[in-house]
């Protein structure tokens, strides 16, 4: 049972807004909400970068031949209805979110890379929400064709000024025989925003995903679990996620992966700190092939009074699978703030420090500003009191 | 520099110091040796002021200020540094990090530092993650030469070392001791001028006082300390009479130096 009520919430007007074509010139607050969520406004170092504002696409464009980025409505409309990939993946009729999206689509990209090519630079793309009671029901697609290679970086942000507003995202992802596609989401939501994504990949024969999940800011409500397919020998899923949860956040988030084809592997990593919110961290694993191998590892640090329930899966009916889970929920290691503290840090910056560690960004291989903005957020946490 | 006066501490409600008195002078290195569960690694720890280590009775006077309260980096800061025998992992913290935060914003040349204890190749990874005992102390060294402690508190620096590290180590902790490098030719006279730095050293091996100048010693016995001599003599004699002669020296008054009534 969902308690979202999306009549709150206006899925249209503003379908034109006027292009922009420089980020730079977006105002100095909207800038910086942007930059918290990952994305780079003076657009340097990037193969593309596709921006929506409320329900219009305001700026896309793509350096390199071989990415093919566009509005999802533009594409339907160009490629047929976009058949082999168009809610090929998820069931519209999965939730009202789905529901409402499907009959009302207001946005969302397309973005492909041609087979064989492979893109240094990310794509970055950005969903942002301004004004009161806006909601955004989008659908985007990722291809990523035979040999191929992508990083998008995924930035959400909603503005200073917006409130009680809904963001619903499908996501659907296709990762072709040798495919590599890496997706780094970093959400920058505000305290009264309903988040309700519903993504599902494909991983073909060979092929490799890897999702990273950044979220450090409050967030009224979301709820996701986006789930990835093996469908091919040899393919690779990896989730990477770093969750944080301050009083008044209800994240309820997980990531599943299904290893349908011989020697596939899944790894799910997760680390969630609540500060005073509450964080359901999910988990699946689910085997049907074999050999096979995966691994689930959620981690939690309750500082305050926050509530954080591990729910880790695994599922298999197949001889011979290797499936593994590591669930933790605790606090600082009373042993590890003594050895900080032998060494000249006080109590404060002891639990700071290792919270720091905990929740370490460095292993997504982030492009070197992003990683410098995101340790700078959570220098910025409020932890060390919460011991 | 560190004077403790009939200091008595409990672990867990149980006793496990029964007054202790020891003062050590800026430059000097005291030895301690004593039986397994005599208490030699609580006063370590009491002194360094980990929780869990309750002095129910005395003090300890470090630098004219009485720090018998003091939380632990208030310790650290005055100037006691410690080598932990078995450090916890910090996942996310890479060594070179650590190191830093021990100087304190003092400036240093890690990867410099951190070759002179064969670790540079370490300084990416996270501090403790997978270390061997070897490893370990010489983790903890770097971090120590990063903090420059006025006092270096050591329990047991032979601990799973092999040889070759064994040297490493011990030449490491006389550079901490001395403030020189060992091999550089100050003068006799110089070095001990110089000298401003005091070690607390656990040692059950003594292969410790093959590299430090260690001027006195003592033996722990049931949360006491007696037969104070020369480290040397101490550990000769626990080598060949075992430590059953400090309990018949602490329970009859004609044998040795003795520093405490009889135990209970």
């Amino acid at each position: 049972m969902s308690t979202v009520d999306l009549s709150r919430f206006n899925f249209t007007g503003g379908e034109n807004a006027a292009p922009i074509q420089d980020l730079t010139a977006l105002p100095a607050q909207d800038r910086e909400r942007l930059v918290l969520a990952g994305i780079d406004v003076q657009d340097k170092h990037v193969s593309g970068t596709f921006m929506q504002l409320n329900h219009a696409d305001v700026h896309c464009g793509t350096r390199h031949e071989g990415l093919e980025l566009m509005d999802i409505r533009a594409a339907l409309a160009k490629y047929d209805g976009l058949p082999q990939h168009f809610w090929r993946l998820l069931d519209p009729e999965k939730d009202e979110f789905t529901r409402l999206t499907r009959e009302h689509c207001n946005g969302g990209y397309f973005m492909r890379v041609a087979r064989g090519v492979k893109l240094a630079e990310p794509v970055q793309s950005c969903m942002f929400i301004k004004g009161q009671n806006a909601g955004q029901s989008i659908h985007n697609i990722v291809i990523v064709e035979e040999g191929a290679e992508l990083h998008v970086l995924g930035g959400c942000a909603t503005a200073h000024d917006a409130e009680h507003s809904a963001h619903l995202g499908i996501t659907e992802y296709y990762v072709e025989k040798g495919g590599k596609l890496t997706f780094t989401m970093i959400h920058n939501w505000g305290e009264s925003t309903t988040v309700r994504p519903r993504s599902a990949g494909r991983v073909e024969a060979g092929g490799v995903f890897q999702n990273n999940y950044i979220l450090l800011k409050p967030v009224g409500d979301l709820q996701m679990y986006p789930g990835i397919t093996l469908a091919g020998d040899g393919a690779v899923a990896r989730f990477d996620s770093v969750i944080v949860a301050p009083e008044g956040s209800h994240v309820d988030s997980g990531n599943r992966i299904e290893l349908n084809a011989p020697h596939t592997r899944g790894e799910i990593i997760s680390r969630a700190v609540t500060t005073g919110g509450t964080i359901i961290n999910r988990g699946f694993i689910g085997a049907g092939a074999t050999p096979v191998k995966g691994h689930l590892e959620c981690k939690g640090l309750i500082l305050g009074n926050g509530r954080m329930h591990a729910i880790p899966e695994l599922d298999s009916n197949q001889d011979g699978v290797e499936l593994s889970h590591e669930a933790a929920v605790g606090k600082i290691a009373q042993e590890e703030i003594e050895y900080l503290m032998a060494r000249g840090l006080d109590e404060d910056e002891a639990a700071a420090t290792i919270v720091r560690g905990f929740l370490n960004v460095d292993i997504m291989g982030l492009p070197a500003p992003l990683r410098k903005t995101m340790d700078d957020q959570i220098r910025l946490l409020q932890c060390g009191k919460a011991m | 520099m560190l004077e403790i006066r009939d200091l008595h501490v409990s672990v867990h409600g149980t006793p496990v110091l029964r007054g202790i008195d020891l003062t050590i002078e800026s430059g000097e290195t005291f030895i301690l040796f004593g039986p397994n569960g005599s208490g030699k690694t609580t006063l370590l720890m009491t002194l360094m002021g980990f929780s869990g280590y309750e002095v129910t009775r005395g003090s300890i006077i470090f630098d004219g200020k009485d720090i018998t309260h003091a939380p632990m980096h208030e310790r650290a800061r005055l100037g006691i540094g410690m080598s932990f025998q078995r450090p916890p992992t910090i996942h996310g913290l890479p060594t070179r990090r650590m190191v830093e935060l021990c100087g304190r914003g003092r400036e240093m040349d890690i990867t410099e530092m951190a070759r002179r204890v064969h670790f540079d190749a370490f300084l990416d990874r996270d501090v403790n993650a997978g270390f061997s005992g070897g490893e370990i102390k010489r983790s903890e060294l770097l971090q120590l030469m990063a903090q420059q402690p006025r006092l270096l508190l050591f329990d047991e620096p032979e601990s799973g070392v092999d040889l070759e590290n064994m040297a490493l180590v011990g030449h490491t902790v006389r550079e901490l001791l001395d403030g020189v490098p060992a091999c550089c030719s100050a003068t006799l006279r110089e070095r001990n001028r110089n000298r401003t730095t005091s070690g607390l050293i656990i040692t059950h091996t003594g292969h410790i006082l093959e590299y430090v100048n260690a001027d006195r010693g003592q033996v722990m016995y049931h949360g006491k300390l007696c037969c104070e001599a020369r480290p040397r003599v101490i550990l000769d004699h626990i080598a060949n009479h075992g430590y059953q002669e400090c309990l018949r020296c602490l329970a009859d008054d004609s044998y040795g130096k003795i520093m405490e009534a009889p135990l209970i």
